[in-house]
């Protein structure tokens, strides 16, 4: 009761001074040792005064976190009297004497342990270690790089296997107390196999490991996991925590999204073991490295798991900057272990983050396009390129046919001749639409529309013009990297409808004036015969204009233009009002066929028309006919074939051809936006309220950014990933260590700045880290140093003198026992079941989910179409994850939301676990998988079954206790299923259309009942 | 029925057994361990480790447990609440510009018109509280209720508005009210979930975070009752499985576990028996709780409740029966009320919903004794516009957009001071022009009652300790009684 806590010094070869922290030691610091102010008065002061005084805080302009500014004092003057604790102004303000106010203001006043303390630091000269120079930014161990430290010295030199050991067992001695001995070869296995694939071992596995006495089998048991490619589902699981990653928008929509290609990009990434620093700069820039794979475009998805609003009437602008604030966020937790966020509005208050350098960091996030971009198979892939084998064939054929074709495509390009100069943008316009569709106005003078898209719309324009005898009006309907396969529509295929184009159009200031602009002749650079451009001028709403112009066809730029029967302009300049009515005759759908992007230009053109040339054809024909490339004149002859009657038939074949056209999955993925957007530092975080421009940058107290990088997300990533960046490598490793040991070395995954706790091993961790970068940052690398540590296979039992001496097992003198994941959990179970899916990837599964469940969400439940085959049974990681609706089984076992970027799991205990595990539909048909699997599979007898049943659960057999527990349970309900099929069938089976075959369900029934039993035994969902 | 008198049978085998549980209940769990692990420490990390234990708050709290009515969706204080004479005067015509200035609308242009309440106020009850004639009901508790005419929150869109209403903040991820209060005061129920959320209406647009546990402890988080059958998933055994045969399994699967607590001394497997245990009487007290036959009639037709159909006042009715149950916090959702459209006759549709069962509560709760320390809260996530809604393409007419400026709540019970009507807005409602009362404010106050100081009730999480109002909130002490 009475041990304080042990602190002990290690000086690094650096100079840094980083303290090992020993919460239950033994030893006692005598009243006779000096005050050591980094082990003691240091965490005082950072735990009480540096809110107000540190970091970026002065208040009374004193800062108490260097050694320069503390002595110096504040407003008042000095505040410490090195050597006089009796004339310290500061012990004065601590005490609450003479007449002022008790620091900390407001807080709560510090122990009298704590004020005598800091009395005897001064009494004893105020020594502060660090040097005389002025350090304005505390060098706080984990800004420092972390350097190889020495590995410490033990007494029991049998133990260690490796260096983890030698600093584990370190601390393990100083506090008198020895490791536990090795755990039991099947529990080493089963915790190897959930640590290394979140899967128990099979009862081959085991035995073989069981069997094999030679040396290195330990370690090929390692190798063997890690090569399987279940090792990368379960450590993929680990980073997609940290990445947010989930299958819906989140908000009050939270409709689906398409962005599983990059979960199985992490799953892949983990089974090639991707070196961490590429890993790290495919997530953060795939698309900026020189010629990116797709695989590389995928891995963007990270930023890309930001949630998303899509209800109606939101501002799309408000909730883009809060998917950027998430982003940043993401970064600092997942890659740095950093707070930044908490800059967002201010100051940090603890670390020295200035709330500029923030959105310095945000800055490197802000200029991005949002595109999803289209994963296709390798099956769709070839049929593309046999279609474009047989459009080509086709095609050369015509070309060989026609012998004259250069003099005919000279006059064609003669006759095509356009001056697009004669359309100007309008600029000076405003939109508004109905539902609350907004627009982002691009730098162009075109409107992108953003948010909700449940309904047919109608934009309503107005635009301002100087220009007088306008003639006519062009809409361009643009394709855009945010819109769905590019658009310019906005539904999945990003085609658009247009029902009714109407202008109206008054002199500028005398509204009531409106008079309508009639438009006539109609033209289009696109147009199917059954949805015809004259639809959208006949002032009627049931007829449209489709862009559709077919698979592979329809994601193009489109014009249209009007003329204005009668020429209009005011002499003091017009206002017009605009209504691009798109009101579809499909039933109403998310999303709509809705205008995605789009500009309005006027002109004064005699004949005004659109280009008939699609924008990259006529791009090409400003190119001399002699400079162009094969694959220019290509696509210049591709459209003008179509062009050419009597090829009618061989256009309709292509035609055919290309509406074979397959499309793969997409998945979300960034690119840089086509304009750079100005960051502005959002006072008080509101982004309505933007303040001084600032430009990407990283924190100042950090390394510098590398001067040869470039300033954008690529450079941001080779800061990350520089080694000597003091973060990363420290925030990823002890991540790892959190995964085997259950708490992390530095408690506080997400936080290594100054208010963290010390490391519990700071030399482990900062040993860890070194060896992580120069094993060239590879994780499995760290598995296996981590799994054939002796610290790793400890028996994980808790002795009474543990349980007094180490409560929360942070000397590590055993291994530790933690019921395991959400997944795990589900996992365990369908694999006793023998109804395991081990199929890898691909789209999110539909498992069943109780009745009632989707309900919560908002509006009509979202379709959830139950898996009835393999799918049913996929690993948990796979299944469909709703934010606004977690799926309940995983959800009860502390599975993150996704919401926010997550690097340590909470792992409760409770009741609902507990209704979950016994009585979950998916859990009662484990239980009757398993009974089946041991009546079929488990020996002749009882006792056989029942030992299959047990190590089919847990790995090892049960006891004779366990054993004999068992069989009374299944001997006593042996007789309730007698002569009674109703309830045999009933708890033996879940689908009763396909009741298993060739075995009596009498005699399964009981199993079930004892299957259901073995499978919630806390061993069974526990590492030990 | 054959089966569990067969089975009934069987298990006379196992009556020592059976009566053993009946006997020592819970309690077995701890003895057994005691005497496994003869160790006093280990039994008290395993007990100390209960997060769900009742505590005690900063000071004496006025209130102990609190039922939302969460009106979600926006309901209209102009047609509820806050009478203005001067929208009657100016119906119709556009607003003033000032008056807008500075105010973010969802879906309707700033310059649309004013729109006068298709409903007559009139003040009721001793305190003369001012309620439109569309509460039929509620004016019978017109001096037990406190209005707060004054609300103020940050966002205009549903699920944003919800998040901050329930959490106080608009980012996603914060803990909800109802969790920190579970967390500050733990749980008096041994066998119901401490906080508990039942809906009615839609689905709410802020979905699982209007009760997450955010970055708290998941087990905090509230427990959505279903409307249909079992309250709690899973609550009911497999099929064919009665409950002797589940408590059989449950023996086996004890002694399994406490044999297995022997071996490895992990008071982690202790706490796992104790939560089978209480999980096997929730499956007992769930039944219990959802039977209504021993409510008597005055009672059901109080509330309007119709036996056996999920509604909005068989919610209000199991809402009292979980707080005398034991339960903290009971949430209760009626998404209903976003009235872009119609909103006389969308304000009248919920009225006969929800006027009656409201009032019910309210009085029933005051003859049981309940009221006093239990806190009632009426209310949704924002107002609605003095400005009508009306866009012939989107087939609108006569409704109201959202409004963040100014709206009404109402509160009762738990030291709020009755019959009080607190709050201006400005002539036409667009603004508060006294008594302001934020979001974060109400938490504050919430808190207060609750025995918290708002200030003091935190949770450390990246490095920061986080509360219910961030760096905001100011008790309202003339909320207090």
């Amino acid at each position: 009761m009475w041990q304080r806590p042990v602190k002990i010094l290690l000086v690094l070869a650096g100079g840094a001074m980083l303290s090992l922290f020993s919460v239950f030691g033994a030893a006692s610091s005598g009243p006779q040792s000096r005050v050591d102010f980094q082990r003691e008065v240091e965490p005082i002061f950072a735990a009480h005064c540096y809110k107000c005084h540190g970091g970026v805080k002065a208040s009374g302009q004193l800062k108490l976190d260097s050694r320069t500014t503390a002595l110096r004092g504040g407003i008042s003057g000095a505040v410490i009297v090195p050597g006089s604790s009796a004339r310290s102004r500061l012990m004065h303000r601590l005490r609450g004497e003479g007449g002022e106010q008790r620091m900390p203001l407001g807080g709560t006043p510090l122990t009298s342990r704590q004020i005598d303390l800091i009395a005897r630091w001064i009494d004893e000269g105020a020594v502060w270690p660090g040097g005389e120079k002025e350090k304005e930014i505390p060098r706080h161990w984990a800004f420092v790089a972390p350097s190889r430290p020495d590995l410490p010295a033990v007494n029991n030199k049998a133990w260690p296997i490796n260096p983890i050991d030698r600093f584990v067992l370190s601390r393990i001695e100083k506090s008198g107390l020895a490791p536990s001995p090795e755990a039991e070869k099947t529990t080493l296995l089963r915790r190897l196999s959930i640590d290394l694939t979140g899967l128990p071992p099979s009862l081959k596995e085991i035995d073989d490991f069981l069997a094999d006495n030679s040396s290195g089998a330990w370690e090929r048991q390692i190798d063997r996991l890690l090569r399987s490619p279940h090792y990368g589902e379960r450590w993929g699981r680990w980073w997609l925590d940290a990445a947010r990653y989930a299958d819906t928008n989140g908000f009050e929509k939270d409709l689906p999204r398409s962005i599983w290609p990059y979960r199985d990009w992490v799953i892949k990434a983990f089974n090639q073991d991707m070196p961490f620093d590429q890993f790290t700069i495919e997530q953060l820039a795939g698309d900026l490295l020189p010629n990116p794979t797709l695989d590389q475009l995928v891995a963007t998805g990270f930023l890309r798991n930001s949630m998303l609003n899509q209800e109606g009437g939101v501002d799309p602008e408000q909730f883009r900057v809060e998917g950027l604030i998430d982003r940043v966020d993401a970064l600092g937790n997942a890659f740095l272990g950093l707070t930044i966020k908490c800059a967002q509005c201010h100051n940090h208050k603890f670390d020295p983050i200035k709330q500029t350098e923030y959105y310095q960091v945000y800055a490197f996030l802000n200029s991005d396009d949002e595109p999803e971009i289209e994963v296709p198979d390798e099956k769709i892939v070839r049929k593309r390129e046999e279609i474009e084998a047989a459009v080509t064939k086709l095609e050369d054929e015509l070309i060989a046919d026609t012998p004259d074709l250069k003099q005919r495509l000279a006059i064609w390009e003669q006759q095509m001749a356009y001056d697009d100069s004669q359309w100007t943008p309008l600029t000076d316009t405003e939109i508004h639409a109905i539902f609350g569709v907004k627009f982002e106005r691009l730098p162009d003078g075109s409107f992108l529309a953003r948010g909700d898209n449940a309904t047919a719309n109608n934009y309503q324009i107005k635009a301002r013009t100087k220009l007088k005898n306008i003639t006519g009006f062009r809409i361009e309907y643009l394709t855009s990297p945010n819109l769905p396969r590019t658009g310019p529509g906005r539904d999945f295929d990003g085609k658009f409808y247009v029902t009714e184009f109407i202008v109206d159009a008054s002199p500028i200031g005398a509204p009531d004036q409106i008079t309508r602009v009639d438009l006539q002749s109609p033209t289009v650079d696109y147009e199917r015969p059954d949805f015809p451009v004259a639809n959208v001028i006949d002032g009627n709403q049931k007829t449209h204009w489709s862009s559709d112009a077919g698979p592979g066809r329809r994601n193009q730029d489109r014009k249209m233009a009007f003329v204005a029967v009668r020429p209009v302009g005011y002499a003091g300049g017009t206002e017009f009002s605009f209504q691009l009515m798109q009101k579809s005759n499909e039933q109403i759908r998310t999303p709509q066929p809705n205008i995605g992007r789009f500009r309005i230009s006027v002109t004064t053109s005699d004949k005004p028309s659109a280009d008939p040339l699609p924008a990259a054809v006529r791009s090409i024909l400003a190119i001399p006919a002699a400079q162009r490339t094969d694959v220019q004149q290509r696509e210049v002859f591709s459209f003008y074939r179509t062009t050419v009657k009597e090829w009618a038939e061989t256009n309709r074949k292509i035609e055919d051809l290309l509406n074979e056209w397959p499309y793969g999955v997409t998945t979300l993925a960034l690119m840089p936006r086509q304009w750079p957007r100005e960051t502005r530092v959002f006072r008080r975080g509101d982004w309505k309220r933007p303040g001084e421009a600032v430009t990407a940058n990283t924190p100042s107290f950090l390394p510098p950014f590398p001067s040869d990088a470039p300033r954008n997300r690529l450079g941001l990533a080779q800061w990350i990933i520089d080694k000597k960046n003091p973060l990363t490598a420290r925030v990823i490793v002890n991540r790892i260590w959190q995964q085997y040991f259950g708490e992390g070395l530095v408690s506080t995954p997400e936080d290594f700045g100054l208010r963290c706790d010390p490391p519990s091993n700071a030399g482990l961790l900062d040993w860890l880290a070194v060896e992580f970068m120069e094993s060239g940052w590879s994780i499995k690398h760290m598995h296996r140093l981590i799994a054939k540590s002796a610290v790793y296979r400890q028996s994980s039992r808790v002795t009474p003198e543990l349980l007094d001496k180490d409560p929360t097992n942070n000397l590590l003198a055993r291994a530790p026992r933690l019921r395991v994941e959400a997944e795990t959990v589900r996992d365990i179970a369908l694999t006793a079941s023998g109804l395991l899916s081990r199929k890898i990837g691909g789209p999110s599964v539909y498992p069943p989910i109780p009745d009632g469940v989707l309900s919560l969400g908002y509006g009509s439940a979202m379709p959830w179409p139950t898996a009835t085959g393999e799918d049913r049974y996929r690993r948990g990681m796979y299944t469909f994850w709703k934010r606004n609706v977690p799926y309940p089984s995983m959800l009860v076992f502390d599975q993150p939301i996704g919401d926010f970027s997550c690097t340590r799991r909470l792992r409760s205990n409770t009741p609902l676990q507990a209704l979950t595990t016994l009585n979950d539909q998916t859990f009662v048909e484990f239980a009757q998988g398993l009974a089946l699997r041991v009546w079929k599979e488990g020996g002749s007898t009882d006792q056989e079954k029942m030992i299959y049943a047990f190590r089919l659960c847990v790995g090892r057999p049960p006891d004779a206790i366990e054993l004999q527990k068992l069989i009374e349970l299944l001997n006593d309900q042996k007789p309730l299923f007698d002569g009674n099929t109703a309830k045999s069938v009933y708890v033996s089976s879940s689908d009763l259309t396909r009741l298993p075959e060739g075995v009596d369900l009498h005699r399964i029934a009981p199993w079930a009942m004892v299957a259901r039993v073995l499978l919630n035994m806390d061993e069974t969902m526990t590492k030990e | 029925m054959n089966h569990d008198v067969e089975i009934e049978q069987e298990l006379v085998k196992h009556n020592s057994r059976r009566w053993f549980f009946r006997e020592c209940g819970v309690g077995l769990g701890s003895m057994a361990l005691l005497s496994l692990l003869k160790d006093d420490s280990v039994a008290q990390t395993a007990a100390g480790k209960n997060p769900m234990a009742p505590r005690q708050p900063h000071f004496k709290p006025r209130a102990k447990r609190v039922i939302y009515l969460f009106h979600s969706g926006g309901p209209s204080q102009l047609d509820l609440f806050d009478y203005k004479p001067s929208l009657v005067k100016y119906n119709g015509k556009p607003v003033p510009k000032e008056f807008t200035k500075g105010i973010d609308y969802a879906f309707i242009r700033p310059d649309a018109g004013l729109y006068a309440s298709e409903f007559k106020f009139a003040r009721h009850g001793q305190s003369g509280a001012e309620l439109s004639e569309a509460w039929t009901h509620l004016p019978k508790v017109a001096d037990q209720i406190t209005i707060i005419r004054s609300m103020m929150t940050d966002a205009i869109n549903h699920a944003p508005g919800q998040v901050l209403m329930q959490t106080g903040s608009i980012q996603f991820g914060r803990p909800s009210f109802g969790a920190w209060v579970t967390y500050g005061l733990g749980s008096e129920s041994q066998d119901l979930p401490a906080f508990v959320v039942l809906s009615s209406g839609g689905g709410t647009s802020g979905g699982a975070a209007n009760w997450g546990a955010g970055f708290l402890p998941t087990l905090y988080q509230g427990v959505p009752f279903q409307r249909t059958g079992p309250p709690i998933l899973s609550l009911s055994n497999p099929r064919g499985v009665t409950r002797e045969m589940q408590r059989r399994s449950l023996d086996t699967l004890k002694e399994l576990n406490e044999h297995h607590l022997g071996v490895t001394g992990d008071p982690e497997t202790a706490t796992r028996i104790n939560a089978y245990e209480m999980a096997f009487r929730m499956q007992d007290s769930g039944p219990d709780l959802m039977d209504l036959s021993k409510e008597s009639k005055a009672t059901l037709e109080m509330y309007g409740v119709e036996q056996g159909k999920a509604s909005y006042a068989t919610n209000c009715l199991l809402a009292r029966r979980l707080l005398e149950r034991g339960v903290r916090f009971v949430q209760l959702n009626h998404e209903a009320w976003d009235h872009h459209s119609e909103v006389a006759k969308g304000v009248r549709s919920q009225m006969r919903q929800t006027d009656q069962a409201t009032t019910a509560l309210i009085l029933d709760l005051k003859q049981r004794g309940l009221l006093d320390d239990t806190i009632v809260i009426w209310g949704g996530e924002f107002g609605r516009t003095p400005m009508v809604e009306s866009d012939p393409d989107a087939n609108r007419s006569l409704g109201r957009d959202h409004h963040n400026k100014a709206f009404s709540i109402f509160v009762a019970g738990g030291g709020f001071k009755p019959g009080v009507t607190l709050g201006e807005t400005d002539e036409f409602g667009f603004n508060v022009a006294e008594d302001p009362v934020h979001v974060h404010d109400l938490h504050a106050t919430l808190l207060q009652l609750l025995g918290f100081d708002h200030s003091k009730l935190t949770y450390r999480y990246q490095g920061r300790d986080f509360r219910l109002t961030d760096v905001h909130g100011l008790v309202i002490d003339k909320l207090l009684a």
